[in-house]
């Protein structure tokens, strides 16, 4: 398989991933709480807590995780949650740090599987574990120190992706709001691939920028929004994972908007 | 088997007739923004435009935009609320709110998303178009037309007729200023003298034959000025409703104020040439539209009936059928009789017309399963009306609303008051007099006051500016917003108004004196105890403000100047040391100053 059209597929689509789980050539990760696992899952998913895996995300352990869930480089991964895609994301982006190429996220909630009324059983498959290696791509990640020299740099866009009014009340100086809600379409995790183009191309995230994404504290939501970016042609980005809780905690300077008492707006 | 093949259709949805949206506007919208924002637009001519495509400046921002979506005659589908929830979570704040003139606005959209949510719009059919801006706004009708006992026939088609007929229209694309149509179904439902063209619907006896008409008001309006509008004539016929129509807009848009921004609504025109004089004008001005059409032109009005039938539940069977806490009191403040045997209009309660996101989303549902007609319609005081709904599903419909948070009672009483959203967005605004409102109706409901019939017919509305967005002169009770200052210390104030009124005594608020914020509460509940003392047996608060406004009042209240001596006491402001938090507006924990920025209503 050629690495550039690898690279390009973000999501798989129901069909594919139903025939993959025919050939038994998937590893298909569920990122539910385990008790939701154990209810009902995709047929021969393994599951993986996001909660489990940042208990503990250093890439020794991580490096464990996947050996023991039989992935080794060559292994494509498919992860799918019921939280529109974010805990996923977090998880994908995750093995794609630790080195993994061939990772992609299902195009759909479980919700959504399970309304289309697709197979879905109880079994906990038995796996054998196997050899992954360890090649970390920095590339792909953003760390606080790195994000506060480069977020004055012109040829960087920093979004947030929380909602808008955690933005409008604090964000880190110069980044633009993104909310993680604008990047699904009806019962897709994310919009087609040229109305993506068309919403970002509008904020003017485009070309060759590079793109930094942070949410509020573990890079969920703003993981979701690393891999829209990657959907829309854009493949330079980087994930702020610690966010902005870490932000905060490390006192670093931040931005609100002045003079309105846009809270009492809202309906909450 | 593929995915497609397995996804179900959706339920039955009544979907509207007409398609208000044109998709290419989105797009137009997005590349104008470019261009704006590489300079090769002036701010002038950016703002017009922006305004025409109903986009409103935001608070101290020009990052941000409100999208004011257009419900013409008030009506909106449950499609079309479905969309709304979803783009006030992609591009809102996860709230939308329903405003005055039966628009539904979208707050803190980032200016280059505008066009995304028009885009959003199109597809159901729906348009902000010419929702701000010197254009022809929203066309309103009462949302009880149609199933008002009191009205002589629904007037709902000729509102969709004219909103039809002057969207997008050359004539109405550069007014001196904002214009406004109202349709009501009778005197006691509708706005109609405090507007420019205020339409009441009648049937008269011509030559032994019922002739439908209106009776038209012009002329009227709240603002920094108000004025009641005047009639017309006695009666106009319903095929010279369109010429009427045209002449009124082509006699102000000829001879309307250009220069001066802050005098140039119709209502000037007509209070600086006097009434007699405009009127001549309009009905010479229509003779000539009379004569010089081409082809006769005349509303394209549908008069199919809607198809009103009962929703099927199938889900009906299961659960008791115990009646929740709170019904009555729900079923006595919320609801009116229709003049349709078996069937009821339920109005939800708001919070100053804010819902969020996933309600709209419950209420798009709520709407396919109890209204008859399949649709709703959003009112004028900040809210929406489910109509048809048959008296037998009542108490499964407030369950219904209970779950969704959209039950509590009050919708049709003093204690569900307007506020406009002040501080929230507005760059006009002095004070958070969106919060207030919600403060007032907490707390009203808390006491109980939704219950009291004496308080019914009364209205509490408020503005944070003297603009009048939020209608505190036809309020009973009245308030808009301004600053008050002790040495060097600031606080939020209000003038309050009473006796403020829309119906068939429409008449403006006399003004009775500055309200500090913090003070507003215990002057209204103080208001009412000296009424409850005074008042008559079938006296409302209503009427007996009535009464003492007038001079009317033979009790030991003669006039308003009587109720300011006992309200006094309570409006003297604390220093800062004795009371810090009578310093801070509601909703903020920072000093009181005032801000504003420039208008966009005279852009």
């Amino acid at each position: 398989m050629c690495c550039l059209t690898e690279s390009d597929k973000i999501t798989t689509d129901v069909d594919s991933l139903r025939s993959e789980i025919r050939d038994k050539s998937v590893r298909v990760i569920d990122v539910r709480r385990e008790a939701d696992y154990k209810q009902d899952h995709i047929p021969t998913s393994v599951n993986l807590p996001l909660a489990n895996l940042l208990s503990d995300d250093s890439p020794e352990r991580v490096l464990k995780l996947v050996n023991s869930m039989g992935i080794d480089d060559e292994t494509p991964v498919v992860v799918y949650d019921d939280t529109f895609g974010a805990l996923a994301s977090r998880v994908a982006w995750t093995l794609e740090y630790l080195g993994h190429s061939d990772v992609t996220l299902l195009e759909s909630t479980y919700g959504h599987w399970k309304s289309l009324g697709l197979e879905n059983d109880s079994t906990v498959p038995e796996i054998q574990a196997k050899e992954h290696s360890l090649k970390l791509q920095p590339d792909i990640l953003a760390t606080s120190d790195y994000l506060e020299t480069a977020k004055s740099r012109d040829d960087v866009i920093l979004i947030d992706n929380r909602e808008r009014l955690n933005f409008l009340e604090q964000h880190i100086p110069g980044a633009i709001s993104l909310p993680y809600r604008t990047l699904a379409s009806n019962d897709k995790i994310l919009r087609p691939k040229e109305d993506m183009k068309r919403l970002l191309d509008n904020r003017g995230v485009t070309g060759n920028s590079e793109i930094i994404t942070y949410c509020g504290s573990v890079g969920t939501l703003s993981g979701l929004a690393y891999y829209a970016l990657k959907s829309a042609g854009l493949p330079n980005a980087k994930l702020y994972v610690r966010s902005f809780k870490e932000w905060k905690n490390l006192q670093k300077p931040t931005e609100k908007q002045e003079d309105a008492s846009y809270w009492d707006l809202s309906a909450e | 088997m593929t995915v497609s093949d397995l996804k179900q259709s959706s339920p039955d949805s009544v979907k509207s007739k007409i398609n208000w949206g044109r998709i290419e506007e989105a797009d137009n919208f997005a590349k104008t923004v470019k261009m704006f924002r590489q300079g090769k637009y002036d701010e002038d001519s950016f703002r017009r435009f922006r305004l025409q495509h109903g986009a409103y400046g935001t608070r101290m921002t020009g990052d941000y935009a409100m999208v004011r979506i257009k419900l013409p005659a008030g009506e909106v589908y449950p499609d079309q609320i479905e969309k709304i929830s979803q783009l006030s979570e992609q591009y809102s704040i996860g709230s939308a709110h329903f405003s005055t003139r039966e628009n539904i606005q979208l707050h803190w959209v980032i200016l280059e998303d505008v066009s995304e949510i028009f885009r959003g719009l199109a597809e159901v059919g729906l348009t902000s178009r010419e929702a701000c801006g010197n254009s022809v706004r929203n066309v309103m009708c009462s949302p009880l037309s149609g199933v008002c006992p009191d009205e002589e026939f629904d007037s709902t088609p000729y509102a969709l007729a004219t909103a039809r007929f002057f969207l997008r229209n050359p004539m109405a694309q550069n007014l001196p200023r904002k214009f406004k149509f109202n349709f009501t179904c009778c005197e006691k439902h509708g706005m109609v003298r405090m507007v420019d063209v205020g339409l009441i619907p009648q049937i008269r006896d011509v030559d032994g034959s019922p002739q439908k008409g209106f009776k038209i008001f012009l002329g009227g309006g709240l603002g920094n000025k108000s004025y009641v509008g005047h009639q017309l004539e006695d009666f106009t016929p319903e095929e010279d409703l369109l010429y009427t129509s045209i002449a009124v807009v082509r006699i102000f848009d000829r001879l309307g104020d250009r220069k001066n921004l802050a005098r140039n609504r119709m209502r000037y025109l007509v209070n600086d040439m006097g009434w007699e004089n405009f009127q001549n004008l309009v009905l010479k001005e229509r003779a000539i539209v009379r004569a010089t059409q081409s082809v006769i032109t005349q509303l394209d009005v549908d008069h199919t009936p809607n198809v009103i039938k009962r929703p099927i539940r199938i889900s009906d069977e299961s659960g008791s059928d115990s009646t929740p806490d709170g019904y009555a009191r729900w079923l006595k403040t919320n609801t009116v009789k229709q003049t349709q045997a078996d069937y009821r209009s339920v109005f939800l309660t708001l919070e100053a017309g804010d819902i969020t996101s996933s309600q709209l989303s419950a209420l798009a549902d709520i709407i396919r399963n109890f209204s008859s007609e399949g649709k709703a319609r959003s009112g004028f005081s900040q809210n929406i009306a489910l109509r048809y709904v048959h008296e037998d599903d009542l108490p499964k419909l407030y369950s219904k609303l209970l779950e969704a948070g959209l039950a509590k009672s009050g919708a049709l009483t003093m204690t569900a008051p307007i506020g406009c959203s002040g501080t929230t967005s507005c760059n006009l605004a002095l004070t958070n007099s969106h919060r207030l409102a919600k403060e007032i109706q907490r707390k009203f409901l808390e006491l109980k006051l939704d219950e009291d019939d004496d308080l019914s017919d009364s209205s509490i509305k408020i503005s944070g500016c003297p603009n009048s967005c939020g209608q505190h002169g036809i309020a009973t009770i009245g308030f808009f917003g301004g600053g008050g200052r002790v040495g060097k210390d600031m606080y939020a104030n209000y003038q309050m108004s009473l006796g403020g009124r829309s119906d068939g005594d429409t008449m403006l608020g006399q003004t009775i004196q500055r309200v500090p914020a913090k003070r507003v509460i215990p002057v209204i509940l103080k208001i009412i105890e000296i009424f409850k003392e005074n008042k008559k047996p079938d006296d409302t608060l209503k009427s007996w403000i009535h009464r003492v406004v007038n001079g009317n009042e033979d009790s030991q209240i003669k006039s308003i100047a009587d109720i300011k001596k006992i309200l006094e006491p309570l409006v003297v402001p604390p220093t800062i040391e004795e009371d810090p938090d009578f310093y801070l507006d509601y909703g903020s924990d920072t000093s009181y100053h005032t801000k504003t920025g420039k208008g966009e209503c005279a852009a």
